[in-house]
């Protein structure tokens, strides 16, 4: 065998490990991924279940921006966390479990947890938050986030992108003009109102006005009282 | 030519970089792109200087420069990585320490990624990438490929750690647990990680041994695994290029599958295949034989890197995720327990017929030790993934335990057991300086993680079972922050564990830096001596 | 949901026979009476070329 040959054969070697290891390793991946894109139970629509107005997306990036899923999770339906790119079930509960926390707590309840937990939890071992409530926002890029959403298959109108900007100010005005804002969002859409309100208290709009905004409407979406879920699968 | 086209190319960052800083969205985009572009400026400065001379790569040695590098970043992202996890264990003790000054900046939501991507992806990822730049070419004598491709990956892992871990501080991340960098960073490691594909392959190409040693394989499969599970799992759209923000393309029941397909498998190909390609190469060399037995090793592979691919559901148990998909999970890491005692058994029997090495070589006893906890971890996670249990352990300490005694106990202890074999050849000295420094490391490890582990049993399953006991009417027993409350003790004795490891390590950065600065060179053997 | 079920029933009947039987031959070509030889000069070949390559060695280049 001339030199030439050998080589190749040994090259062909090194290839065919690389081959044959990418294959074994593809089989697990794709049986267990693809059918979840087909599958009924995964992709079922739940009544209710909408898009998070622009203000409540913005509260869930601050969410996701302070690492709040490395203690908490929401154990939900499929429906209830199709819009959540990425998902939050969280895989530790350091504090308890917000599925279904929208609605619990007043607003101001949550002010004091995020500004000092221990005044309203004493056992609790959360960190201060209570920066969010000076970082004052202006949505500049909200427009640009709907849209990101939209463009990724969440089911935003053109409405909705356009007026990204208005929505995102309006549900924290409930003096103002927000009928825009409950028409694209709220009961006749979708089923359930729109939380307006002034969710931090202050005249400006916070952080901490986009994050309790969050939280309010977290598990709210879905009215168990006549849905109930298939068991069996 | 070349020295040329690096030049453009390195100007052509610089100069982005600094327009993308001008025009950042937010400040942690800004602060990574004032980072790229002085780390361009200096590369550029560094070729600029370097230009004129002459190109020399000795085909006659082995590329070891890197290797050096490889062995000082992992120590030092080690030690990084440890204190970070000691800072936010004492965090959640005393959530004092989660100070009002820092503006969020420091609160445990932050530093928690910045402790697990230090460890994993600092400081095994160094461990990783040296060892396997070593092995290589041992393995196939022949210098490693790519001439000062090495280097590239080398800056560019640490140019990826630390505008990830800049960003985390900042608040850029991807919010996806072990995959936190954003869309940028994300970019920047796949290009490192395919440098590193090229650099492996072409030195296996280029080899003279006319097989592929078994431990190139878990190195070779890992590499490809992580790049595949990278490249899925972080699929997403940019809000805007001058932005850290991005929208992942999945969502809801389908990202949690992906998520913990990739999740699993950073723990099954990054810190599992990579780590027993460092096992069979370091652990036979430092005890002299071969080992126990090769054939073994081949199945252990093949059925290893099958089988671990499918584990990722149980993770999801008791979820919105289909059943079949979490008993699916299930069955297959309980059938994984099997290779991995079978390597575990490989790994430990290449000892026999020389045990009393073990009472005379504090290195191949920390090597030792970390098999066993390679042992009983992969025993622990596939009981904890049976429903049954999971419905127990899911959500609670027990996870974050048995997390630990794998991370501590195998990938920390098998690399600290590599780095003391590593630094006095790399080096080229007689020896280690202190083998008593390294029992003294052994033992404060060792204590340090019987103490966490135990901890985060005692905690895991006390919570868990308070969390579902109920009184005769049916109530829950205790309030949410009951448990809370309870685990306080246990949260002081982690903390204390992690301090306990954390000055081990500190120990093994004196032990190695006095052996390269304080003990005598070896005696060369690279004069020209014919081959033995 | 036709597809998934159908590959479904594939993956429970006979192509998890093929993975067994798979598995089956993998080790009994690893543990073949004839590659005892083989395993040991590989496994032994960790303790060969430890300080430079194969190359360097002046035994190697008249070869």
């Amino acid at each position: 065998m001339g030199i030439l040959d050998k080589h190749k054969a040994i090259e062909t070697h090194a290839t065919l490990l690389m081959v044959l290891s990418l294959l074994v390793v593809t089989i697990g991946g794709i049986v267990q991924i693809v059918p979840l894109f087909y599958l009924e139970n995964t992709i079922e629509k739940v009544e209710g279940v909408r898009p998070y107005t622009p203000l409540e997306l913005a509260g869930k990036q601050i969410y996701l921006r302070e690492g709040c899923y490395g203690c908490y999770g929401h154990y939900s339906l499929a429906a209830e966390s199709m819009y959540d790119r990425p998902f939050q079930w969280g895989s530790k509960r350091t504090g308890p479990d917000l599925a279904r926390v929208g609605g619990r707590y007043s607003d101001e309840w949550h002010q004091d947890h995020f500004e000092n937990a221990k005044s309203v939890v004493p056992e609790s071992v959360m960190p201060p938050y209570g920066f969010l409530a000076d970082n004052v926002i202006d949505g500049k890029y909200i427009q640009d986030l709907v849209s990101t959403h939209a463009l990724v298959g969440v089911p935003y109108t053109e409405d909705m992108v356009n007026n990204a900007l208005a929505d995102f100010k309006a549900q924290v005005d409930p003096l103002g003009d927000f009928d825009g804002l409950e028409a694209r969002y709220g009961e006749d859409a979708f089923g359930t109102p729109i939380n307006v309100r002034n969710f931090d208290g202050q005249p400006e709009l916070t952080e901490m006005d986009a994050l309790i905004a969050y939280i309010q409407v977290l598990g709210t979406m879905v009215d168990f009282s006549t849905y109930t879920p298939v068991a069996n699968r | 030519m070349w020295d040329y086209l690096k030049l453009i190319g390195l100007g052509l960052v610089a100069v982005c970089a600094a327009i993308a800083a001008n025009y950042a969205h937010d400040l942690a985009y800004q602060v990574n792109a004032i980072t790229v572009m002085l780390a361009a400026g200096l590369a550029f400065l560094w070729v600029l200087r370097t230009a004129g001379d002459p190109k020399v790569t000795n085909q006659a040695e082995y590329f070891d420069g890197v290797i050096r590098a490889g062995a000082i970043a992992t120590a030092f992202w080690g030690v990084v990585g440890f204190l970070v996890g000691v800072v936010i264990a004492t965090q959640l003790a005393f959530p004092q320490l989660n100070f009002e000054w820092a503006q969020g900046y420091l609160n445990f939501g932050r530093l928690r990624p910045l402790h697990t991507s230090a460890v994993i992806f600092a400081f095994g990822g160094n461990a990783l990438i040296m060892s396997s730049f070593y092995i290589v070419q041992r393995t196939s004598a022949a210098r490693l490929f790519g001439g000062s491709l090495g280097w590239f990956v080398f800056w560019g892992w640490q140019l990826v750690i630390v505008l990830a871990a800049t960003g985390y501080v900042l608040g850029a991340t991807q919010a996806k647990e072990y995959a936190e960098p954003v869309w940028y960073v994300d970019i920047l490691i796949t290009v490192v990680w395919v440098a590193f594909l090229v650099a492996f392959m072409g030195t296996l190409f280029k080899r003279k041994e006319p097989h592929i040693y078994v431990a190139n394989w878990f190195l070779l499969s890992m590499i490809l695994t992580v790049a595949m599970l990278h490249l899925v799992n972080n699929a997403a759209i940019p809000v805007s290029i001058f932005g850290s923000a991005q929208v992942q393309l999945y969502a809801g029941v389908q990202d949690a599958m992906v998520q913990w397909w990739y999740g699993h498998n950073a723990v099954g190909f990054f810190l599992t295949a990579g780590f027993l390609g460092m096992m069979y190469y370091f652990v036979p060399k430092q005890a002299e034989r071969p080992v126990f037995s090769y054939k073994l090793s081949i199945i252990h592979f093949w059925a290893l890197i099958f089988l671990y691919i499918w584990a990722g559901p149980h993770h999801l148990h008791y979820t919105a995720l289909p059943d079949w998909a979490s008993t699916l999970g299930m069955v297959f890491s309980v059938i994984l327990w099997m290779p991995s005692w079978g390597g575990m058994i490989n790994g430990l029997m290449t000892l026999s017929g020389a045990w009393d090495k073990l009472r005379t070589d504090p290195i191949i006893r920390m090597m030792v030790v970390s098999i066993g906890f390679y042992g009983m971890s992969t025993f622990e996670g596939p009981m904890m993934s049976i429903k049954a249990v999971n419905s127990l352990s899911h959500y609670t300490d027990w996870t974050i335990g048995h997390v630990h005694s794998g991370a501590l106990g195998w990938n920390g202890m098998i690399t600290f057991g590599v780095l003391y074999y590593l630094v006095p050849r790399l080096w080229n000295r007689e020896g280690l300086y202190s083998l008593k420094l390294v029992s003294w490391h052994f033992w404060l490890a060792t204590i340090g993680i019987v103490l966490y582990a135990s901890a985060m049993w005692v905690t895991g399953i006390m919570e868990g079972l308070m969390w579902r006991e109920v009184d005769a009417n049916g109530f829950l027993v205790n309030a949410f922050a009951d448990t809370v409350a309870a685990k306080f003790p246990m949260y002081v004795v982690r903390a204390l564990g992690g301090g306990l490891f954390l000055a081990g390590a500190i120990i093994m950065c004196w032990n190695l830096w006095m052996t390269v600065r304080a003990q005598p060179a070896r005696e060369t053997k690279h004069a020209f001596v014919p081959a033995e | 949901m036709e597809t998934y079920t159908f590959l479904r029933h594939l993956a429970d009947s006979w192509f998890l026979l093929a993975m067994t039987l798979g598995f089956l031959a993998l080790c009994v070509w690893a543990f073949r009476p004839g590659s005892r030889a083989m395993h040991q000069d590989v496994a032994n070949s960790i303790f060969r070329n430890d300080d430079r390559p194969a190359d360097a060695h002046p035994a190697n280049k008249e070869a």
